[in-house]
């Protein structure tokens, strides 16, 4: 139960506005160029095993991942590598890419088969080779997050269903459209991981989803469906894990720490999808939406397909577009280039109107103490801003900034207006710079 | 197209809307000082508002800062300051009073949101030391039946003679300052205040709460002590001004409490027969201490890895 005396953690009352809930997921055409860069992942960024003019067929490799954390990336067209170039991603930093030409015939590469998996071993290694990463936005790979040291810690795994950006959709459909893909992927982990319970949490606001999954777990104890407040960030892990476990994340901690593992439900059911066809990750689902988006809706995508394609597909933009953002309105990324390709970690692309992209210009701070009432993790943002224009490295410490997961829900309820988000990550970035030179 | 830092979106809310419903939540308070003490009431309230956003905007312009008129937190100080006067008081004393709540205790110390102490507490505090005469020169209801017979007392000072019946201090139809007297209409503004959002009820129940108990333990009729004097007015409005009150639950509730232990000292104990403003004044200044000592606790903070 949560101690309101600890910390008010109220989270941020957003607008929902889940108008695709209920709209089918449908598949995008094959587009007739994708462009993939190598870093789709948290971690190092892969190495492209092609060059221009090379053939290349549905699932074949084209980046090998390189390092512990970093994951493959394949072709999710057939046809020819037409160019390999570096491009921009948002973090600023230049990464090859290689840009593959469709010959609209979508042949599957004949090596294709399904992995044999007898051991743990040989399922983290199949999950590897699959270039799984965490598809609900955050893009960590997936076999990484399963490796672990001693497994016998872990005993439980809780599938993030929570889905709390406004807008997207693309989970829900994923509990409405593949259920059983997301119960075999779960009993897939269930079992090779030796995990006891698994808890699936899903917010009040998908009672389709909730009710497909509560049908099917029928008489399995083990497995339990969790239903969760509708606040953001629910789906966090760390909150996700408090309001399924009641279990707390230490600071500098990993889910493991707590017994717990979670995983996104796309990435549990693609888990599933992948131990049966060998099919390795080369398109998701996705939400298209935002007031500056025609014909709002779900779809299969390619990974690698122009945005502006997604974007057209959608009946295109409304004139007074402002705004385009990959992943949703409180964490995603503002695109500034359309050709720029869908990632596979994107679970949105969001197109809002200039008036509701714009904002409203930052007065003084009156104190009102919204952002430490509504921050999460229990953090008091407008104590750490003093620390940070102070520059005291020492105070940033004992604030714990660091626990900071840059949500966006004290920006979103500042009365002032204030870049209170933008403070935090400010003031996380110079408690890194300090404590390293100590 | 824009691009820009996450997150992308922002809630409705705003400064002025704040400041508004603060407006609006004081509105019953300024019909019903109009009923009870007369038009003059208003023209009071007139002048300190006007005079309390003047002073904000000269200050601003004087020191090339930039107009914070907008955000209407001056007329919010000039309502609350002519809340704490009689009706009777000469309108250049209440001028004085919005130049040093707005120049003196906002605008040198940084204005909106670094301010100290509440400016409207201030004001009057300095109005009552210097004029101390004519700020209890405290105009009277005319009321037909005869209960004006308190000429001369505020009720904190009657009710140690002769008691006031109580829905007599529920409305408010005695001497006093203009705004402080009706209870009910502050608390209808309170209500307001808290259905909004704007406040929480943390800290005018713990108030009101521990000055009941202290009434009770020192043989002092509790609802007399709360209906009369400052004390609603202080617990609802000013006591509950964001930039000087703590930020978190259990600050919230020190705050409330330290708020009714001094009222009660001072109007117990003391030789001044009101104890709120400098009760405020008082806790204002703990308040940088008390956030520190009441901080939340982060989740996962307890233990480091």
């Amino acid at each position: 139960m949560k101690n309101i005396f600890k910390r008010a953690a109220k989270g941020a009352r957003l607008a929902h506005n889940k108008n695709t809930q209920n709209i089918a997921t449908v598949d995008l055409p094959v587009p007739e160029k994708i462009l993939l860069p190598m870093q789709q992942h948290i971690g190092a960024t892969a190495v492209p095993m092609v060059k221009k003019g090379d053939k290349v067929f549905v699932g074949t490799l084209i980046g090998r991942a390189e390092g512990y954390v970093s994951a493959p990336i394949h072709s999710g067209v057939s046809g020819t590598v037409t160019d390999l170039r570096p491009i921009q991603i948002s973090s600023g930093a230049w990464v090859p890419a290689v840009e593959i030409t469709s010959d609209g015939e979508q042949t599957v590469d004949p090596a294709i088969a399904p992995p044999k998996v007898n051991d743990y071993e040989s399922f983290t290694t199949a999950i590897r080779n699959s270039g799984l990463v965490g598809l609900g936005g955050a893009g960590f790979p997936t076999a990484v997050k399963l490796t672990m040291k001693d497994l016998s810690v872990i005993d439980t795994l809780v599938i993030n269903g929570a889905e709390c950006e406004p807008y997207i959709t693309a989970d829900n459909r994923e509990f409405v459209e593949n259920p059983q893909d997301i119960i075999e992927g779960i009993l897939a982990v269930k079992k090779w991981l030796a995990i006891k319970n698994v808890i699936i949490g899903i917010e009040r606001n998908k009672p389709e989803a909730m009710d497909v999954m509560f049908s099917l777990i029928k008489g399995d104890p083990s497995i339990k469906v969790k239903p969760l407040p509708s606040v953001y960030p629910q789906g966090a892990e760390k909150i996700l894990i408090e309001s399924c476990t009641g279990r707390e994340v230490p600071r500098g901690g990993l889910p493991s720490d707590v017994g717990c593992i979670v995983m996104n439900v796309s990435s549990v059911a693609f888990v599933a999808s992948y131990l049966r066809t060998g099919m390795p990750l080369v398109a998701r689902r996705l939400t298209v939406d935002g007031s500056a988006v025609v014909e709002p809706r779900n779809l299969r995508v390619i990974v690698g397909t122009a945005i502006k394609e997604v974007l057209d597909y959608c009946g295109g933009l409304k004139e007074n577009v402002g705004e385009i953002i990959t992943g949703g309105p409180m964490m995603g990324v503002s695109v500034a280039d359309l050709s720029f390709p869908i990632l596979k970690q994107n679970n949105a692309v969001l197109a809002f109107t200039r008036e509701e992209a714009k904002l409203p210009p930052a007065g003084e701070c009156i104190h009102c103490g919204r952002c430490i009432e509504t921050c999460p993790i229990g953090l008091s943002p407008v104590i750490i801003a003093k620390a940070y224009n102070a520059q005291n490295v020492a105070e940033l410490d004992r604030l714990m900034v660091d626990l900071c997961m840059e949500c966006g829900s004290c920006s979103y309820v500042c009365p002032a207006k204030r870049p209170v988000t933008e403070t935090m990550r400010l003031a996380k970035a110079m408690l890194r710079k300090g404590a390293k030179k100590k | 197209m824009l691009v820009k830092a996450s997150p992308h979106i922002r809630d409705n809310s705003s400064t002025q809307k704040i400041m508004l419903d603060v407006i609006l939540a004081l509105c019953p308070a300024i019909v019903a000082s109009a009923i009870i003490f007369g038009l003059r009431a208003l023209l009071v309230i007139a002048v300190t508002v006007a005079a309390c956003v003047v002073f904000e905007y000269l200050y601003c312009r004087l020191m090339k800062k930039s107009n914070p008129i907008a955000d209407l937190s001056a007329v919010v100080t000039g309502i609350l300051l002519a809340f704490n006067l009689p009706s009777t008081i000469p309108l250049w004393i209440a001028v004085i009073g919005a130049f040093v709540s707005i120049v003196i205790a906002k605008q040198l110390f940084g204005g909106l949101g670094h301010n100290f102490a509440n400016p409207a507490i201030v004001g009057r505090i300095v109005l009552a030391v210097s004029f101390a005469g004519r700020m209890t020169a405290y105009a009277y209801p005319e009321v037909t039946n005869g209960v004006s017979a308190l000429a001369g007392a505020t009720p904190l000072v009657a009710t140690r003679n002769a008691d006031l019946p109580l829905l007599t201090l529920f409305l408010g139809t005695h001497g006093g300052v203009l705004g402080e007297t009706c209870a009910a209409a502050l608390l209808l503004g309170g209500i307001w205040l808290v259905v909004r959002r704007v406040i929480s009820p943390v800290i005018p129940v713990t108030y009101l709460a521990t000055v009941a108990v202290v009434s009770l333990l020192a043989g002092q009729e509790p609802l007399v002590q709360l209906l009369s004097g400052g004390l609603m007015l202080g617990a609802i409005f000013m006591a509950t001004d964001y930039v000087t009150s703590p930020y978190t639950l259990t600050g919230k509730l020190v705050y409330g409490l330290g708020l009714g232990i001094i009222t009660c000292g001072i109007r117990f104990w003391a030789t001044s027969a009101e104890g709120v403003s400098y009760a405020i004044l008082l806790m204002n200044l703990f308040v940088p201490y008390i956030n520190d000592l009441t901080r939340q606790k982060p989740l996962g903070g307890g233990k480091k890895k």
